[in-house]
């Protein structure tokens, strides 16, 4: 590589343009998986309910009577265009439903992080420092176990401990039917509403309705946080500027405090990006186990419904999203680490 | 004579790994004798609701006749997660060799042949790791339900196209890199066919790590199926006795205060994926030379010739 390749523009440009056949293929598998295996969705979402006439009408109006190249080309230039088809069963835009659930899935998996954080930075410190020693393989075996346990069981479990112990504790859905009622919508986030409408009641009645699941989709993150804490402490405690420090008789504490833990997060911030398809698959779950209005919650109902246009533009969605966290990631990580540059 | 040395090698591994792959095995055995013979230690079938015409009790509580009670569909718990058992056991090892047997092949073909082949299929499959394996599983096992039903056999298809990336990309990357080793190299000039070289050179030095992301994978595939279980995508009720699902029907029962038909196939699920993932991790650092710690081993040396000055000294 040259030097000239190594500049962070270039970089950037590159990794942008390779946007584009990353989304190519995704999407193609997406089309083909829902599309092309044989199959009518029409008669799928709503064949009980129409006639036959009614079905072909419904057909010709989704443009599925068309040549399957002619649809794949559509399907490729709304998804450009952001526009992600209109369900079967009940008529609604996948973009509508998308700004109306899409923002309870974001504070979710927010609030998750923060609490994978809480927990798994402090319990990976304290295990990197004492290596080896019975408390280190107990929050090892922690990582373990909270990445065994699957995230609805433990969500389950939760729900029976508060019903039990803190009677009258929200433990389904994102806020009371009231508070939905009262807060108005503008934002799509209803955390967001209420606190622009200033309403302390709704703010308090939906952080409580916040806590239980992203306490239990944030366990699940905390496993993956410990080992990475972990193991990134160890890595920089064996450095030499660390032995330097040490050399210099700097008390041990500050030792691991302002030189070994602050370079052994660097990394962390990054995998964490990394993270996005355990925190989806987890988020599905969570918003099932919780009854919470999200994303994954919504895919489940339209596959009960057998809706295949939903399930492809929902998906579609989420590989779209999956593309765009992954150039983030990239870009962040090229920011903070020179050596990735190409 | 394999299996001595690699039981020894196993033996003479220095520290934790040894001990983990040990307790992987152990918890890992006891759920295959769960599944070899689910008809004999569990004492009622998966789907039966009564005994000599009498209905079991719904939602009771522990007793003589139920050891774990029963759950909303009159099921006795602990029938249900013992043949739970040979559900999770039959799917994941279908799926885990299938994904297998395909991921290995297509990554011989691909690192060999190389060219457009290789291209085209390396960024098919880089597309279908970065995807949530969940949300594939959900994909697939939704198109697969519309054809073939929600059995076994439909639960681990939708389960195999997930683990296929990783083995392909071992595979793969292995091949290219072994395709210009010096003995290829005299294998072709022998004038053997690529299909031979692939099956009688290649195929022994790339495999060797399938088993160790085989059973990390069976552990993944386990949590997975649990999951479509749960999202109602799983293994019909009808079919088998399907933990996941037994789950999703004990959301209300938890919410009443009532946790049996919740914790006990959740248990299983965790027991089984930590002995496989123990499992996992053990043989890979047992195996893995370059993890690999030996122990120090007893070396017996020759008997000192203490009539020499020097040695005394």
């Amino acid at each position: 590589m040259s030097a000239a390749s190594g500049s962070l523009p270039r970089y950037i440009l590159v990794r942008l343009l390779l946007v584009i056949p990353m989304m190519w293929v995704l999407l193609t598998l997406v089309f083909l998986l829902l599309r092309v295996a044989p199959g009518d969705p029409v008669t799928a979402a709503v064949g009980d309910k129409l006639g036959p006439e009614e079905l072909d009408a419904r057909r010709a109006a989704l443009g599925l009577d068309r040549p399957m190249i002619v649809q794949y080309l559509e399907y490729l230039g709304d998804a450009a265009r952001f526009d992600f088809g209109t369900t079967i069963s009940d008529r609604r835009p996948v973009l509508e439903i998308i700004q109306a659930q899409g923002g309870a899935t974001l504070t979710l998996t927010v609030g998750a992080f923060l609490f994978a954080c809480l927990i798994g930075i402090p319990l990976g410190r304290v295990a990197g420092r004492r290596r080896d020693t019975p408390l280190d393989a107990g929050i090892r075996l922690f990582g373990v176990v909270s990445y065994a346990a699957p995230v609805f069981w433990v969500g389950l479990m939760l729900v029976g401990l508060v019903v039990k112990y803190v009677p009258g504790w929200p433990t389904f859905g994102i806020a009371d039917p009231e508070t939905i009622f009262y807060v108005p919508d503008k934002t799509g986030i209803l955390l967001l509403d209420a606190i622009i409408a200033n309403d302390r009641i709704s703010i308090v009645d939906i952080l409580q309705h916040h806590v239980l699941p992203c306490f239990t989709l944030g366990l699940l993150l905390s496993g993956v946080i410990i080992r990475l804490v972990r193991v990134n402490l160890i890595r920089t405690l064996g450095d030499d500027y660390v032995e330097a420090a040490r050399a210099r008789g700097i008390p041990e504490r500050q030792v691991i405090r302002k030189h070994a833990f602050r370079n052994a997060l660097v990394p962390v911030i990054t995998v964490i990006g990394l993270q996005f398809a355990l925190t989806l698959s987890g988020a599905i779950l969570t918003e099932r186990t919780f009854n919470w209005p999200g994303l994954g919650d919504t895919l489940v109902d339209y596959i009960t419904a057998r809706d295949y246009i939903a399930i492809q533009g929902l998906v579609t969605f989420f590989a779209l999203a999956i593309v765009v966290v992954s150039l983030l990631v990239d870009i962040l990580n090229a920011l903070v680490d020179p050596r990735v540059r190409y | 004579m394999r299996a001595p040395r690699f039981v020894s090698t196993i033996w003479n591994t220095k520290g934790m790994a040894r001990w983990i792959l040990l307790v992987g095995v152990l918890i890992t055995a006891v759920f295959l004798l769960f599944a070899l013979c689910a008809p004999w230690i569990a004492p009622y079938d998966f789907n039966q609701t009564k005994v000599d015409g009498v209905k079991f009790p719904k939602l009771a509580s522990p007793s003589g006749d139920h050891w774990l009670g029963t759950n909303d569909q009159f099921y006795d718990i602990y029938s249900r997660v013992v043949w739970g058992a040979r559900t999770a056991v039959l799917v994941v090892l279908l799926s885990i060799v299938l994904s297998a047997i395909v991921g290995v092949l297509l990554g011989l073909v691909s690192g060999y042949v190389g060219g457009w082949f290789d291209r085209i299929t390396l960024f098919l499959m880089d597309a279908l790791y970065s995807f949530p394996s969940l949300l594939l599983a959900i994909v697939f096992s939704f198109m697969l339900r519309e054809r073939i039903g929600g059995g076994i056999v439909a639960a681990a298809l939708s389960l195999t196209a997930i683990y296929i990336p990783q083995y392909y990309r071992v595979v793969r990357n292995t091949t290219v890199a072994a395709r210009e080793a010096t003995y290829v190299e005299a294998a072709k000039a022998i004038g053997a066919k690529p299909a031979t070289i692939m099956r009688k050179y290649l195929f022994g030095n790339v495999v060797q790590s399938v088993p160790v992301i085989g059973t990390l994978n069976a552990a993944d595939a386990l949590g997975t199926l649990a999951a479509l279980g749960f999202l109602g995508l799983g293994i019909a009720p009808n079919e088998a006795s399907d933990w996941g699902y037994d789950l999703s029907r004990a959301l209300d029962d938890v919410s009443a205060g009532n946790f049996a038909p919740a914790l006990w196939p959740g248990l299983a699920i965790i027991l089984l994926v930590t002995g496989l993932t123990l499992v996992g991790e053990g043989l890979n650092e047992t195996l893995n030379p370059a993890l690999r710690r030996r122990r120090l081993q007893k070396v017996t040396l020759p008997p000192r010739d203490t009539t020499d000055p020097e040695v005394v000294r």
